[in-house]
């Protein structure tokens, strides 16, 4: 894929820094808007640090969940949404059986994967039927899987599904309550191990289990399966050729996305401690998404250190947006819709360069 | 393939085939649920008369389809540029003190011409993102109704109507047009008839619109308009600028987008700011694809057949669904069937287009 700069007059150290900076200008642009945030931010270097530990904990597994489809040539899985609402739906059936701490951790962990797997093996089959629109397909069937969700858990929870618990369901006796309280498992992953150095406090087992899905991650692609999810990603055709089930590769891959990302949503909400029943999975897809480009990702391109890197900037924006557009506009809900147009901005333009590279390679 | 006449010279088959089977089965579904409503007593009349003011009101923002999807660049998932210019037209119009139909026809001719505007630009980045536009498309509207956010929170209106009344920041998130022209077209000629008020004005202005997209359609703009939708290399080969004609499409979505809401708030009585347009496309695109347009071809009679379908559907599945259920169910309805339909779309394998 490496291509060489032509031959021109410069030098080849120059050549490359040009080359390094067009490359990494997504991640430079918003390393300058961070420091720029935080300098008007103003706020306590121990706090900052604080809250970036909590939510780089909180976040990197569902933004890593996404470089597998990546790969495989699938584009950014915004069908990650079915994969938290697999989490979920694990978390609202532990809590329903009273199972707290690690045990109902992991409980939760394994009661979501056949969901997962399943949400996963159907969003495979939608994609193999919309190829090259992958992306615009997983955004719709994030939004079509909410409705469903919305339909068992607001109108069959209590009526067809037998569910007994006061303080999980509205007064009606029907449909689950929008917040459930998660106390069983809050801080479940968090507290097992956590260490405070200087102040600061990380949760070592949250990090850990980060540290292992990477190493994972790195291992599969050493593997015969993620050979052939890379040679599927790089071009379709000549994986079919050369004897590899493309459809099947590619149906792998979503599966292992979306049970990464049901485990990614579990994570989050031990952290979070209260489940917003009806939200907590909404913007799964497109926050994790833009977390994976701001850290210099394309829709063909995805690193474990992106993901890492991307989470870090992602989330340092979203600590300091308010405040510092509090500082600079006089106004904090400036710099709200301001980060929000960021995340969707950045998705935006990452796609839009992508297709135009497209083309540009084709003609 | 096979067709079979029966006696009564109906070619049912045939008539399947070109009604399609999502528009048979919605049209039995609101048939039933019809039925239903009138056993439990509900006024029907009253139930036809807002189907009449939905469909109205709904429809041209799904007509905004027609030029996209025939100029092939798809369902114009970034309508909602349209609609934030059709909203900037009409606190316009309220910020100049206008009031009735002066106000509604100032903010219908402003918002086409900033929608115009906004579209040139929109449709020159469509043609440098050939084969994803759905995709750029969405997150174009989604940051730029983000980045609107910002503007309704510092935009320079002094307007009592808009602001809120004790301090507080920028807009408020939804303006009542009360005493501005809410209804003006909805009103106008209206009658009663069995029990159902015909929204005359409302109907006629939509009319007229449909009838200039069919004139257009069949002017030398359209047909190239046309060509360059239906086969981009054909049309390339014979001469046809693309790009040019892909951009006069998306000029022409994006103007009726903004129309399409100045007529959907007079009817609806409200302007709604900050986040709401951010879902809008979607069900515009369901609509004409629930008539059944592809991603590849629609034509004036789906669109109208779509809206139609789709907001009768949700009028009387709420009242229903609050008799026999419970009371957001129609909300869900609307968003499993919008979308469902926009995922059954984009994989026929008629509208294929695998970009590879």
């Amino acid at each position: 894929m490496k291509t060489l700069v032509p031959e021109s007059v410069r030098s080849k150290a120059e050549a490359s820094l040009a080359r390094f900076l067009i490359r990494n200008a997504v991640p430079i642009l918003f390393t300058v808007l961070c420091l720029v945030g935080s300098y008007y931010a103003r706020l306590p270097l121990k706090f900052l640090l604080n809250d970036i530990i909590v939510r780089m904990a909180r976040n990197s597994f569902l933004v890593i969940s996404l470089i597998i489809p990546v790969l495989a040539g699938l584009g950014l899985n915004f069908g990650i949404v079915l994969g938290a609402m697999a989490g979920q739906i694990a978390v609202i059936t532990v809590t329903y059986w009273e199972i707290g701490g690690i045990a109902g951790f992991l409980l939760s962990m394994l009661l979501a994967l056949p969901y997962a797997i399943l949400f996963g093996w159907l969003t495979g089959i939608l994609f193999n039927r919309a190829k090259g629109k992958e992306m615009i397909a997983g955004l719709i069937l994030g939004f079509f899987a909410n409705g469903l969700y919305q339909l068992v858990f607001l109108f069959l929870v209590g009526t067809i599904i037998p569910f007994r618990n006061e303080y999980m369901l509205l007064s009606t006796g029907i449909g689950l309550r929008n917040t459930v309280n998660l106390k069983g498992i809050h801080y479940a992953l968090d507290n097992l191990l956590k260490v405070g150095v200087m102040g600061l406090n990380i949760p070592v087992a949250t990090f850990a289990s980060i540290v292992l899905l990477c190493l994972a991650i790195r291992f599969l692609f050493k593997t015969k399966l993620g050979q052939e999810f890379r040679s599927v990603g790089q071009n379709r055709y000549v994986a079919e050729v050369s004897g590899i089930n493309v459809d099947r590769v590619r149906i792998i891959a979503v599966i292992f996305s979306t049970v990464l990302a049901a485990w990614g949503q579990l994570i989050f909400l031990q952290n979070i401690g209260t489940l917003n029943t009806y939200g907590s999975h909404v913007q799964v897809g497109t926050f994790a998404v833009a977390a994976l480009l701001i850290g210099g990702a394309t829709v063909s391109r995805a690193t474990v250190g992106q993901a890492l890197l991307g989470t870090f900037l992602f989330h340092l924006l979203f600590i300091i947006s308010p405040l510092a557009g509090k500082n600079m506009m006089g106004s904090a809900q400036v710099g709200e819709y301001f980060r929000v147009f960021v995340a969707y901005g950045v998705i935006g333009v990452a796609l839009a360069l992508h297709a135009w590279q497209n083309i540009t390679k084709k003609s | 393939m096979e067709q079979r006449r029966t006696q009564f010279g109906l070619n049912i088959p045939a008539l399947v085939q070109s009604a399609g089977y999502p528009r048979l089965i919605i049209t039995a579904f609101l048939l039933a649920l019809m039925v239903y409503a009138a056993v439990l007593g509900l006024p029907i009349g009253q139930l036809v008369s807002s189907i009449l003011v939905r469909f109205g009101m709904n429809a041209i923002l799904v007509l905004a389809m027609i030029p996209s999807i025939q100029s092939g660049t798809g369902p114009n998932f970034g309508i909602s540029l349209g609609i934030v210019c059709g909203l900037v037209a009409a606190t316009l119009s309220i910020e100049l003190d206008l009031v009735g139909l002066t106000a509604f026809f100032f903010a219908v001719a402003v918002s086409a011409i900033l929608g115009s505007l906004v579209g040139y630009v929109y449709g020159l980045l469509l043609n440098r993102v050939k084969g994803q536009e759905m995709t750029v498309g969405t997150y174009t509207g989604f940051s730029i109704v983000s980045l609107m956010c910002v503007f309704w929170l510092m935009a320079p209106y002094k307007s009592p109507e808009m602001i809120w009344p004790y301090g507080g920041e920028g807009l408020r998130v939804t303006i009542t047009l009360q005493n501005r022209f809410d209804k003006v077209l909805n009103e106008l000629l209206a009658f009663d008839i069995v029990g159902v008020r015909v929204p005359t004005g409302l109907l006629i202005f939509l009319a007229i619109c449909c009838a200039l997209m069919w004139v257009f359609l069949r002017t030398k703009t359209g047909m190239a308009m046309l060509a360059v939708g239906s086969n981009p290399r054909f049309a390339a080969s014979s001469g046809i600028n693309v790009d040019k004609f892909r951009l006069v499409g998306t000029v022409l979505s994006t103007a009726l987008g903004a129309v399409g809401i100045v007529v959907y708030a007079q009817s609806y009585g409200f302007l709604q700011l900050y986040t709401a347009p951010l879902y809008m496309p979607f069900f515009a695109v369901a609509s004409i694809l629930i008539g059944g347009a592809s991603i590849k071809h629609a034509t004036i009679v789906q669109a109208l057949v779509g809206t139609f379908l789709f907001q009768a559907l949700l009028v009387v599945a709420l009242p229903v669904a609050n008799e026999a259920i419970a009371n957001n169910l129609s909300e869900v309805i609307r968003i499993i069937l919008s979308n469902g339909m926009i995922l059954y779309a984009l994989t026929r394998k008629e509208a294929g287009g695998d970009l590879g």
